[in-house]
C-alpha cells in the first residue's frame, strides 16, 4: 500500500520589542543570567502582569500578514505546569481564543502554488532557561528569557513532504522578517519549531498516530529530521511494529530522532482565564492602523519586481525573498539604473558569497551604493567585468569600497586609445608571423595578438577597444 | 494624652494641628498600648518599632494621614519587611517592592507599624489557620475575632493601631469587623490597587481599611483608591474625596432588604439588631424596601469552586526554587516541590489547592469552573436588578457574632458559612461595609452590612455614617 505524509508546524517566535510581555524589563540577548528580571517576571508574590502594547501590535501585525482573523475579544489564559523555569508555575498564555486565527501562507510544491492554512497564532510568555553544570548535583536557572513575547504559530496538518515543510518555514520566516517583529534567529532561539508528523494511507481522510519532533535547530535540520522521521515510520508499517504516540527529539550529532517521552495520556494544563489581566475589545482602528501600515509583503514584491525592473519571475522571487536582499536590489538600481545587471550579480555572485559565510546582506561588509559603483565601473570601462568580480571577492573579504581597491591598485582598466595604440602597434612589429598567418585568412591568429596585447597591458587594457584598434591597423 | 491610642485618625489630625500633640506622641503611645495588651490578644506577626520611628522622623511632607499609625494585614507586601501570609511556606521572604497600598499611605504620611495575624493565605474566617498563633477577639478572649483579617480587626477594636489594612475576598475584612465591633470596608472591585497584595483569588480579592468609625473608613480609601499602572484590574476613574458623602440624616435614601438574607441559621440576636437598624433608618427618613436577591443560594458554593481554583494557581509559585521555604531533605526536583509544599502547607491551604486543582482538571472544568462562572453572572445580575429600585441594600454581616476557638476548626462546612452574607459582594464585584449596629446579650459585637452599586462607595458612606453618628455602638469599648 501506499503510504502518504501528514505535517503539521509549531513555530514559536520571539518578538522583538524592547521590553518583555508582561513588565518592563529589557529583552536584550546575551545579557549576564538573571540581570534582567523583575518582581514581575520572576512570578514574585504580588506582582501583577500588565500587557505590552508593542507585543500585542506585533502579534496583530504577524496575523494580517498571515490572513488571519482577528478575534474581537482579547483574552489570556493560564496554562498551569510545574517546572524551575517557569517562576509562577504557571504560562500565561491564550488557550480557546487565541488571538487569531484561520489564515493561510502560499508556498510551492512541485512547481505549484499550494496554500497552507494556519490554525492559529497566539500570543503567551517564554520561560526561563535551566543551566545542567557538567558533573554537578544542581542545576542553575537563568530568567533573563522569562516574560519574553512570544508567538505561536500553529499550521493545520497541510504539509505533505519535508520539501513542502522548508519552503512553508522559508516563506514564513520571509514574512515575519518583512515585518520586522522578530530577529528570527534560530541559532539565538528567537525562532524554534516543532513538528508533528504522521503516516496514512494515500487517499485516507483519517490521521495516522502522530509523533511530535522537537529539537531541530536549522530549517535544514527540520527537513532531515522529517525525512528520518518519514523513514522511520514508513519502515514501522512495513515491519508491522507499532507507531507510538510520542515526542521524538532530533539527534543531529547521530542524524537521528530518539523517543523522550510517550504521551499515551494528555497533560492536564488545567487552563483557566487569567484574572490578573482584563479581557479588551480590539479596537478596530488600531487594527486598521496596523493593517495600513503593513510593508509590501513577498509575494506582492516580487510581483512589482518582475512588472517594474523587467525581471524574470524566478529572479524576482530570489531578490524578494529576505527583505535585506530586496531593499538592497532597489538601493543599487537607484543609483545603478540596470536591474538585470544589479540582479545578475546580486543572485550570482553575492548570494553565493552569504551562503558561502551563512550570514545575512547587512552583514556583508558592502552597501548597495558600493554594488552600484563597481558596476559603473564595468560599464565605463574602467575595469573589465573579469576584474570586477576579484575586486567584489576583496570588497567582502576586506570591507573596502571597490572603488578605494580599484584606484589603489591601479587596476583602472586602460582605454585611452593612444596609449593602446602603442601596445598594438609594439605587439604588431614584434609578431609578423602572425600578422601575416591573419592576413592570410587564419582568424583565430587574431585572439593570439589580443592575447599578447592584453599580457603586456598587465590585462589591464580594455579588450573592446583593442580589438577594435587591432581590426583597423590590420587593415578591416 | 495617655488616651491617643483610642483616637479615631481624624480627631488625632484634628489634634495634631490644633491640640499641641506631636505624631511621636501618637507612635509611642501606639506602641505602649500593643506592648501592654497583645500579650492578650495576639493580633500582630510583628511589630516594628525601629522602622517606624524611621519613618515617621523622615516624613517631613505633613500629608492626609500624617502621623497615623497603620498595621498592614500580613499578605500586604512592605520593603524588605517580612511578608509571609501567616504561612510557613513564606518564611523569611522580605519582598524588594512594596505594595501600591502601603506606597500611598506613606506618602500621605501615615506610618506603617507592623504586620497583622492572619488566616494563613486568607483561606479562613477565624484567623485559626495561621502559622503563629490563634487571634483573640478582644471582646472576648476566648472566642476568635473572625478572619481571614483577624488580627487587622483585633487591633483596630483593641486600640493597637489607628488604622489597619485588610483584604477580603469573601469577606474577609467585613466579617471580622462585624465579629470585632469595628468598620470594615471592601471596596468595588478594581477600586484600589492589587499590586502587592500577595493574591489569593485574584477576581475577588480587594484591600480595604478597617476602622474605628466611618468617617476614617471614607478618609482611608480617599487616599488608597486609584488606577494602577502595575495593576490591569484597577480602574480608571476619578477618586472622589469621600468624606464628602458624610450626611447625617438619610432622607429619601431607598433601602432594600433581601429575603434571602434572613433564614433558618441566622441567630436571633443578630436578627433582632438588624431589623433594629432598619427601623433607625426608617427614622432618618430612609425608604426601606423589600427585595429579592434569587440566586443568593448558590453564593457560597459558587465561591468554593471559584475561588479555589484560581487559589491552587496562585500558590503555585510557592515551590521552593526562589525564596521562602525549600525543604532540606528533597532527593530531586519532584521530591522538593512535593516535600516542600507538603511541609510549607496547612491544613486549609492545602483542602483549597486540592479543590481548586479538581475544580480545573480536563473533565470537571465545565461541570465545575465554567458553571461556577455562569451563576457568578446571575448573582451579579440579582444586584443588578435589585439596584433598579433601591440605592443600597442592608443586610446582617455574618450570621452569628463570634465563637469560640476551636469550635469549628475541624469542621469546615461550618466555617465556609460565617461568609454567607458577605461572599455575594465579591462574586458581584460590588462594594460592602461592615459597621457596628448591635451586641449580644454576652456583650459581643453584631455587625451590619450596607452594599452599594459598583464605584458607588459614596452611598455606602452615607448611608454608614448616617446610622453610626445616630447610634452609639461604635463607641463601645472591649475592656482588656
Amino acid at each position: 500500500m501506499n503510504y502518504e505524509t501528514v505535517i503539521g508546524l509549531e513555530v514559536h517566535l520571539q518578538l522583538a520589542t524592547q521590553t518583555k510581555a508582561f513588565c518592563a524589563c529589557s529583552t536584550k540577548f546575551g545579557q549576564r543570567p538573571n540581570s534582567q528580571t523583575c518582581p514581575v517576571c520572576l512570578g514574585f508574590p504580588g506582582s501583577l502582569p500588565v500587557l505590552n502594547e508593542q507585543a500585542f501590535h506585533f502579534a496583530i501585525k504577524v496575523a494580517l500578514a498571515l490572513n488571519c482573523r482577528i478575534q474581537d475579544l482579547i483574552k489570556f489564559d493560564r496554562k498551569n505546569y510545574y517546572y524551575p523555569d517557569l517562576p509562577k508555575n504557571f504560562q500565561i498564555s491564550q488557550y480557546d481564543m487565541p488571538l487569531s486565527y484561520d489564515g493561510f501562507v502560499h508556498i510551492t510544491s512541485g512547481g505549484a502554488p499550494k496554500k497552507i492554512r494556519i490554525k492559529r497564532v497566539h500570543l503567551e510568555e517564554d520561560a526561563g532557561k535551566l543551566i545542567h553544570p557538567e558533573g554537578e548535583n544542581y542545576s542553575l536557572v537563568d530568567y533573563n528569557r522569562t516574560g519574553m513575547p512570544l508567538l505561536e504559530i500553529v499550521t493545520e496538518p497541510d504539509l505533505s513532504s519535508p520539501e513542502e515543510t522548508y519552503d512553508y518555514l522559508t516563506k514564513l520566516k520571509s514574512i515575519l522578517e518583512y515585518l520586522k517583529v522578530s530577529d528570527c534567529d534560530m541559532e539565538k532561539g528567537s525562532l524554534r519549531c516543532d513538528a508533528n508528523i504522521s503516516i496514512r494511507p494515500k487517499g485516507s481522510d483519517k490521521l495516522g498516530t502522530k509523533v511530535e519532533l522537537k529539537n531541530m535547530n536549522s530549517f535544514k535540520n527540520v527537513k532531515v529530521a522529517l525525512e528520518y522521521e518519514v523513514k522511520r515510520q514508513n519502515s514501522c508499517i512495513e515491519d508491522g511494529t507499532k507507531i507510538f504516540q510520542e515526542t521524538r527529539l532530533w539527534d543531529a550529532a547521530k542524524q537521528t530522532t530518539a523517543s523522550m517521552r510517550l504521551k499515551e495520556e494528555a497533560e492536564d494544563y488545567r487552563y483557566f482565564p487569567e484574572p490578573d489581566l482584563v479581557p479588551f475589545v480590539v479596537d478596530k482602528n488600531v487594527i486598521a492602523k496596523i493593517s495600513s501600515g503593513l510593508p509590501e509583503m513577498p509575494q506582492a514584491k516580487a510581483e512589482r519586481f518582475a512588472s517594474e525592473y523587467k525581471l524574470s519571475s524566478y529572479d524576482a522571487a530570489i531578490l524578494t525573498a529576505q527583505i535585506d536582499v530586496a531593499d538592497f536590489f532597489e538601493e543599487a538600481v537607484k543609483i545603478y539604473p540596470n536591474p538585470k545587471v544589479v540582479a545578475n550579480w546580486l543572485s550570482g555572485d553575492i548570494m553565493a558569497a552569504l551562503n558561502d559565510k551563512n550570514i545575512g546582506i547587512k552583514d556583508l561588509g558592502l552597501s548597495a551604493s558600493a554594488l552600484a559603483g563597481l558596476l559603473k565601473m564595468i560599464e565605463s570601462g574602467a575595469i573589465s567585468g573579469k576584474m570586477a568580480k576579484d575586486v567584489l571577492k576583496e570588497a567582502i573579504a576586506t570591507g573596502t569600497d571597490p572603488r578605494e581597491i580599484v584606484q589603489k591598485k591601479g587596476l583602472s582598466q586602460i582605454s585611452d586609445i593612444s596609449k593602446i595604440e602603442e601596445i598594438v602597434d609594439a605587439v604588431i612589429g614584434r609578431e609578423a608571423k602572425s600578422v601575416n598567418d591573419y592576413k592570410s585568412g587564419k582568424k583565430n591568429a587574431l585572439t593570439f595578438l589580443v592575447g599578447q596585447i592584453m599580457k603586456e597591458s598587465r590585462g589591464k587594457a580594455n579588450p573592446a577597444i583593442v580589438n577594435e584598434i587591432l581590426k583597423k591597423k590590420l587593415g578591416n | 494624652m495617655e488616651k491617643l491610642h483610642s483616637y479615631t485618625s481624624h480627631k488625632l489630625t484634628e489634634l495634631l494641628k490644633n491640640g499641641g500633640v506631636k505624631a511621636s506622641d501618637i507612635l509611642e503611645d501606639v506602641i505602649k498600648r500593643v506592648e501592654s495588651v497583645d500579650d492578650k490578644v495576639r493580633a500582630f506577626v510583628f511589630l516594628n518599632k525601629d522602622r517606624a520611628r524611621i519613618s515617621l522622623s523622615g516624613s517631613k511632607d505633613k500629608g492626609r494621614l500624617y502621623g497615623i499609625p497603620v498595621l498592614l494585614k500580613d499578605n500586604l507586601c512592605v520593603k524588605g519587611e517580612e511578608t509571609t501570609c501567616g504561612s510557613k511556606i513564606l518564611k523569611g521572604f522580605k519582598p524588594p517592592y512594596s505594595a501600591t497600598v502601603a506606597r500611598k499611605l506613606e506618602d500621605a504620611g501615615a506610618v506603617l507599624i507592623g504586620k497583622a495575624n492572619m488566616d494563613e493565605f486568607a483561606f479562613g474566617s477565624s484567623c485559626e489557620s495561621s502559622c503563629y498563633y490563634p487571634t483573640r477577639n478582644p471582646w472576648a478572649l476566648d472566642r476568635i475575632p473572625g478572619g481571614s483579617s483577624g488580627g487587622s480587626a483585633a487591633a483596630v477594636a483593641s486600640d493597637e493601631t489607628i488604622i489597619a489594612l485588610g483584604s477580603d475576598t469573601g469577606g474577609s475584612i467585613r466579617q471580622p469587623a462585624s465579629l470585632c465591633g469595628v468598620v470594615g470596608l471592601k471596596p468595588t472591585y478594581g477600586r484600589v490597587s492589587r499590586y502587592g497584595l500577595i493574591a489569593f483569588a485574584s477576581s475577588l480579592d480587594q484591600i480595604g481599611p478597617l476602622t474605628k468609625d466611618v468617617e476614617d473608613s471614607a478618609r482611608v480609601l480617599s487616599v488608597i483608591a486609584g488606577h494602577d499602572e502595575m495593576d490591569s484590574t484597577s480602574v480608571e476613574m476619578p477618586v472622589p474625596d469621600y468624606t464628602k458623602s458624610l450626611v447625617k440624616d438619610a432622607k429619601g435614601l431607598r433601602i432594600g432588604v433581601p429575603k434571602e438574607y434572613f433564614i433558618a441559621g441566622l441567630d436571633k440576636e443578630v436578627e433582632a439588631s438588624v431589623k433594629k437598624a432598619i427601623e433607625v433608618y426608617k427614622a432618618l427618613g430612609a425608604k426601606v424596601i423589600d427585595i429579592s436577591l434569587p440566586h443568593t443560594d448558590y453564593a457560597v458554593s459558587t465561591y468554593y469552586i471559584v475561588a479555589p481554583a484560581e487559589a491552587s494557581s496562585n500558590l503555585a509559585r510557592f515551590d521552593g526554587v526562589q525564596y521562602g521555604h525549600r525543604s532540606a531533605e528533597s532527593k530531586d526536583m519532584i521530591d522538593m516541590y512535593i516535600k516542600t509544599r507538603s511541609e510549607g502547607f496547612g491544613t486549609e491551604a492545602k483542602r483549597r489547592i486540592l479543590l481548586g486543582t479538581y475544580c480545573l482538571s480536563t473533565g470537571y472544568y465545565d461541570a465545575y469552573y465554567l458553571k461556577a462562572q455562569k451563576v457568578r453572572t446571575k448573582i451579579k445580575e440579582d444586584f443588578e436588578n435589585a439596584f433598579k429600585t433601591c440605592d443600597c441594600i442592608i443586610t446582617p454581616t455574618s450570621p452569628t457574632p463570634a465563637f469560640k476557638i476551636g469550635e469549628r476548626l475541624n469542621d469546615p462546612l461550618s466555617m465556609y458559612l460565617s461568609d454567607i452574607y458577605t461572599i455575594p459582594a465579591n462574586l458581584a464585584g460590588i462594594p460592602a461595609i461592615s459597621i457596628p449596629c448591635g451586641f449580644s446579650k454576652t456583650g459581643l459585637p453584631i455587625g451590619l452590612q450596607i452594599l452599594a452599586k459598583p464605584f458607588d462607595e459614596e452611598t455606602i458612606f452615607h448611608a454608614a455614617y448616617a446610622f453610626e453618628q445616630n447610634t452609639d455602638h461604635h463607641k463601645r469599648k472591649p475592656a482588656l
